[in-house]
């Protein structure tokens, strides 16, 4: 069998990080690959390689497809060849017709003149072959995500697609909407139509795919072949995980006491769609010095369930109830939430973490600008003093409390927002995702952090998609998925497979339920 | 990721004023571009500009433009605009002639109840953008149509003469107190006659002030090793403001000297000014401007500060518009006409950013006044308004250019 795309010896740094080491990538022609690998692994960047957003030169190594070596300078390239991604998020124009979001920048026009005519029937062909019934003029405002999903894989086929890309297709897809979607794939393998296949539902990959190549570090660990051996899912995520855990994270002794903060039955409805349950009768605790880790895969509800829980941050139609100490409280705005002692150090820092033009200094003092000031009017001294003592203490490595956070490295600015909400002395603290797109050494500090944290007696609770960081740091975790806590356990008793197979049972007992 | 490199300032071996002038360069660029202007046509008119009746004149000219740039200030770096001022200013410049002639109010009544109506029709301005969500270049665009329809409603296409008791708040003069009109102490003849002693105290006093103010902040920051400018720039504008203050005093004590619309000026600015630096009200509009989500995260009520920065519009608004009608000696249907967008470009050349969060009381003030001494030097040279226009519009483009240039190298 022909290879349709070989990848070889791809190796791409960051700076200070190698996101893809020697990796070694190949498709057959007409097949369906699934790739698999944990966050973080090097799957994105992998794809960013081949569909030339990071452009030739800018990584090591050697693309050959159709057996001729390509030099992408764009995605224009790579598209021009029949190589098309479809990405998690979905690149489509709300507002603008599925007709005109399939031909947008590929027109059917003469001189700039849009025949809408051809447009029209050219989409309905299309539409036709991915299973959708809506018509052509159907703007995609009005249609669910599973059927924009199904637009852009028309608007993929409309030019002339060789190997499609898949990222996370169905991770924001219902059941029925997932098996259609796979079942167009295979639909595909049969006109010879090669794709990639990105997933972390595990089961659904080992349903389609013909090999499967898992990531993990940067590095291809292993490519399993249907037709050699039945794919089996536990093999899959010892692979994926498979790796040492030797000291990545400081020792500490938990000194554990009362619960302190915890919420029952609290269920959040969709921020947009009010029928959509996002949180279902979700109940957890989190004592004195104890750090708990919310584990599961991205889109499983962890952040929604924060940011509800934070002052209703996130979504509608919120119920359940909050305690602490025992005792139930108002946490119904983010004012009454901080006064309850609860801190948010969100997982996106750039867009709601921090005010990027302005310096160390204020961003420090932000949620707690009282603290600095007598009525009103702020101390300028004092302010000065409690960022040096942030920056000293956190080591924050800036040019002075005066230096724009939007200078700063990853690590730092994640240091920034961790001081910010140590400001406001919280005694119940969410990080969301506290080490996400920061290189190791800083992660070792930010857990050096959450320790001496837990060592005062607060209650941490931390989100994490990197489940080694997750046993690494808690001390007891909750498995989330889909909405819901499926499973509670001791660090002692946690493994990563014992996560894995928590969420993975899970999706299948859904999908049984909902056949 | 690695660290991004930056010289701390411990290893740094004793501050470079030079570096330091590169670094702050957007700070003091635009005192530099007033002071150029204020040079080429201080030239170009054969010193017409620094005459003190023409220094008073710019003065009185450009008041009510400083005084709604201090609002509208606060609205940019909020992330907002304001089209209405102009209008909204015309309309209550009428409203208070109307209250003070054919409903024969007392001034002083007509005057407050005119700074009230200026704060409830910036709060329901600003309760449409804040609360509603409505942008607020649509809440203020349909507030310009309806304040100047309000206006000529109002006026009819009459104008009304202000009181003259009222027209001082413009056109009047701080009493010389210690000079002829009270003490009567005078100075030698070679002062000129009628040398308005007060205002060259008053002059003095207010350098001294800000020299010892800023002795102070410089011992303070020494005295908890933080940043402080280095000693050559601190000498020069220490220097420079003396210079500005005392000659300024001086030209206007040997005219008439300090109009009353110059203390209000003063205070205002130095009240905004440390309102927008010093007071968390002000820290916080910047951090609504910089990122509303993450300031909002962090426990703000952004809501309430955008409907107060309204409120503060509306009321400087009315003030404006009073005296903008009292320079006028009458409230005309005219009134008010394109102000809006001076004030808006003030803020703009004094080195506010369209995207907010980024802006300075002080710069706003100085952009008003690179305004002002062009309309008020290029008229001196005869140049038409219709150029006067061109040049203002590229002048705009230019300063805003070169913030960005500015920014990009930084």
């Amino acid at each position: 069998m022909d290879n349709i795309l070989e990848m070889r010896g791809i190796t791409k740094e960051f700076p200070g990080v190698k996101a893809l080491s020697d990796v070694n990538l190949t498709v057959r022609q007409g097949e369906i690959l699934g790739l698999v690998g944990e966050n973080g692994a090097g799957k994105s960047t992998l794809m960013k390689v081949l569909s030339g957003v990071y452009p030739h030169g800018s990584y090591a190594g050697e693309i050959h497809f159709e057996g001729q070596e390509c030099r992408f300078r764009g995605i224009h390239d790579s598209e021009k060849l029949g190589i098309i991604i479809i990405h998690q998020e979905l690149a489509l124009v709300p507002q603008l017709s599925i007709a005109e979001n399939i031909f947008l920048g590929n027109e059917t026009a003469n001189r700039g003149v849009i025949s809408w005519s051809t447009a029209f029937s050219r989409t309905r062909e299309l539409l036709k072959l991915v299973g959708l019934k809506d018509g052509p003029e159907t703007l995609i405002t009005n249609i669910g995500v599973g059927k924009q999903q199904l637009v852009e894989i028309a608007k993929a086929l409309s030019k002339k697609v060789k190997l499609l890309i898949l990222d996370e297709p169905t991770a924001s897809l219902n059941e029925s909407d997932s098996d259609a979607l796979l079942a167009l794939l295979i639909e595909f393998k049969k006109r010879g139509i090669a794709s990639v296949l990105i997933s972390h539902k595990l089961n659904e990959i080992s349903k389609v795919a013909d090999r499967i190549t898992v990531l993990r570090d940067g590095q291809t660990v292993a490519t399993m072949d249907s037709t050699v051996e039945p794919l089996s899912e536990a093999k899959i995520i010892r692979h994926m995980v498979g790796r040492e855990m030797s000291d990545r994270f400081p020792k500490r002794v938990p000194k554990v006491g009362d619960v302190i903060f915890g919420v029952r039955d609290w269920t959040v409805h969709h921020h947009l769609h009010p029928d959509r349950v996002m949180i279902d009768r979700v109940s957890m605790n989190v004592r004195a010095g104890e750090v708990v880790g919310i584990a599961g895969l991205m889109g499983a509800g962890r952040t929604e369930f924060a940011m509800s829980v934070f002052g209703r941050s996130y979504g509608q139609k919120i119920s359940g109830t909050a305690l602490v100490d025992g005792r139930e409280v108002d946490i119904s705005t983010i004012p009454k939430a901080l006064d309850a002692g609860l801190a948010y150090v969100t997982e996106d820092r750039k867009q709601l973490g921090l005010v990027l033009e302005e310096p160390v200094k204020t961003n420090v003092t932000l949620a707690n600008l009282k603290a600095v000031s007598k009525v009103t009017v702020i101390d300028d001294i004092k302010e000065q003093k409690v960022a040096s003592r942030f920056r000293d203490s956190l080591g924050i490595r800036s040019s002075g409390i005066y230096q724009k956070v939007g200078q700063l490295s990853g690590g730092n600015q994640q240091k920034v927002v961790l001081s910010k909400w140590l400001f406001s002395e919280p005694r119940i603290l969410i990080l969301d995702e506290p080490t996400r797109g920061i290189d190791v050494g800083a992660k070792y500090e930010i857990y050096k952090i959450i320790n001496a944290l837990a060592d005062e007696g607060k209650a941490v609770i931390v989100i994490s998609s990197e489940m080694p960081e997750v046993l690494g740091i808690c001390d007891r975790i909750y498995v989330m998925n889909e909405g819901e806590f499926v499973a509670e356990m001791p660090v002692a008793e946690a493994s990563q497979e014992k996560i894995m197979t928590a969420i993975i049972r899970h999706g299948q007992l859904q999908d049984a339920g909902a056949a | 990721m690695t660290e991004i490199t930056i010289p701390t300032d411990r290893n740094a071996a004793g501050p470079s004023w030079t570096h330091y002038l590169r670094t702050h360069v957007r700070q003091y660029g635009m005192l530099l571009a007033l002071l150029v202007i204020m040079a080429f046509f201080g030239f170009a008119t054969d010193g017409i500009l620094f005459k003190p009746v023409n220094l008073t004149n710019v003065i009185s000219q450009n008041s009510y433009i400083v005084i709604m740039s201090l609002g509208m200030l606060l609205i940019i770096v909020a992330g907002h605009i304001d089209l209405s001022v102009g209008f909204l200013s015309g309309f209550v410049g009428a409203l208070a002639a109307t209250m003070m002639v054919p409903w024969s109010l007392h001034p002083a009544l007509a005057f407050l109840l005119c700074l009230v109506a200026g704060g409830a029709i910036g709060a329901i301005q600003g309760y449409f953008v804040a609360y509603q969500k409505i942008p607020s270049f649509i809440v203020t665009l349909a507030g310009m149509l309806v304040f100047r329809g309000l206006m000529i409603a109002l006026l009819g296409s009459m104008s009304i003469r202000i009181p003259e008791g009222f027209q001082r708040i413009s056109n009047g003069f701080l009493p010389d107190f210690i000079g002829k009109d009270g003490l009567g102490l005078t100075l030698p003849e070679i002062f000129g006659p009628n040398f308005h002693v007060t205002t060259m105290l008053v002059g003095i006093a207010l350098a001294a002030f800000l020299v010892w103010l800023n002795l102070r902040n410089r011992a303070e920051q020494r005295a908890h090793g933080m940043e402080e400018e280095p000693a050559p720039i601190f000498v020069t504008k220490n220097i420079l403001v003396v210079a500005a203050i005392v000659s300024l005093c001086w030209a206007l004590a040997t005219y008439r000297g300090i109009l009353n619309v110059l203390v209000i000026m003063g205070v205002l600015i130095a009240f905004y000014s440390f309102v927008a630096t010093r007071t968390t009200i002000g820290r916080r509009i910047y951090a609504l401007g910089g990122n509303e989500k993450a300031t909002k995260l962090s426990g703000i009520n952004t809501e309430r500060l955008v409907f107060y920065t309204f409120i503060n519009m509306g009321v400087l608004s009315a003030l404006a518009g009073m005296i903008y009608a009292a320079r006028l000696t009458s409230a005309t249907p005219k009134a008010g006409q394109g102000l809006e967008l001076d004030v808006i470009a003030a803020c703009f050349i004094g080195g506010a950013s369209a995207y907010g969060g980024v802006g300075t009381v002080v710069g706003a003030v100085i952009g008003a006044f690179i305004m002002g001494v062009m309309n008020n030097g290029m008229s001196i040279l005869g140049i038409g308004i219709d150029y006067q226009q061109v040049i203002k519009g590229l002048v705009l483009l230019a300063a805003v250019c070169l913030d960005v240039y500015y920014k990009n190298k930084s």
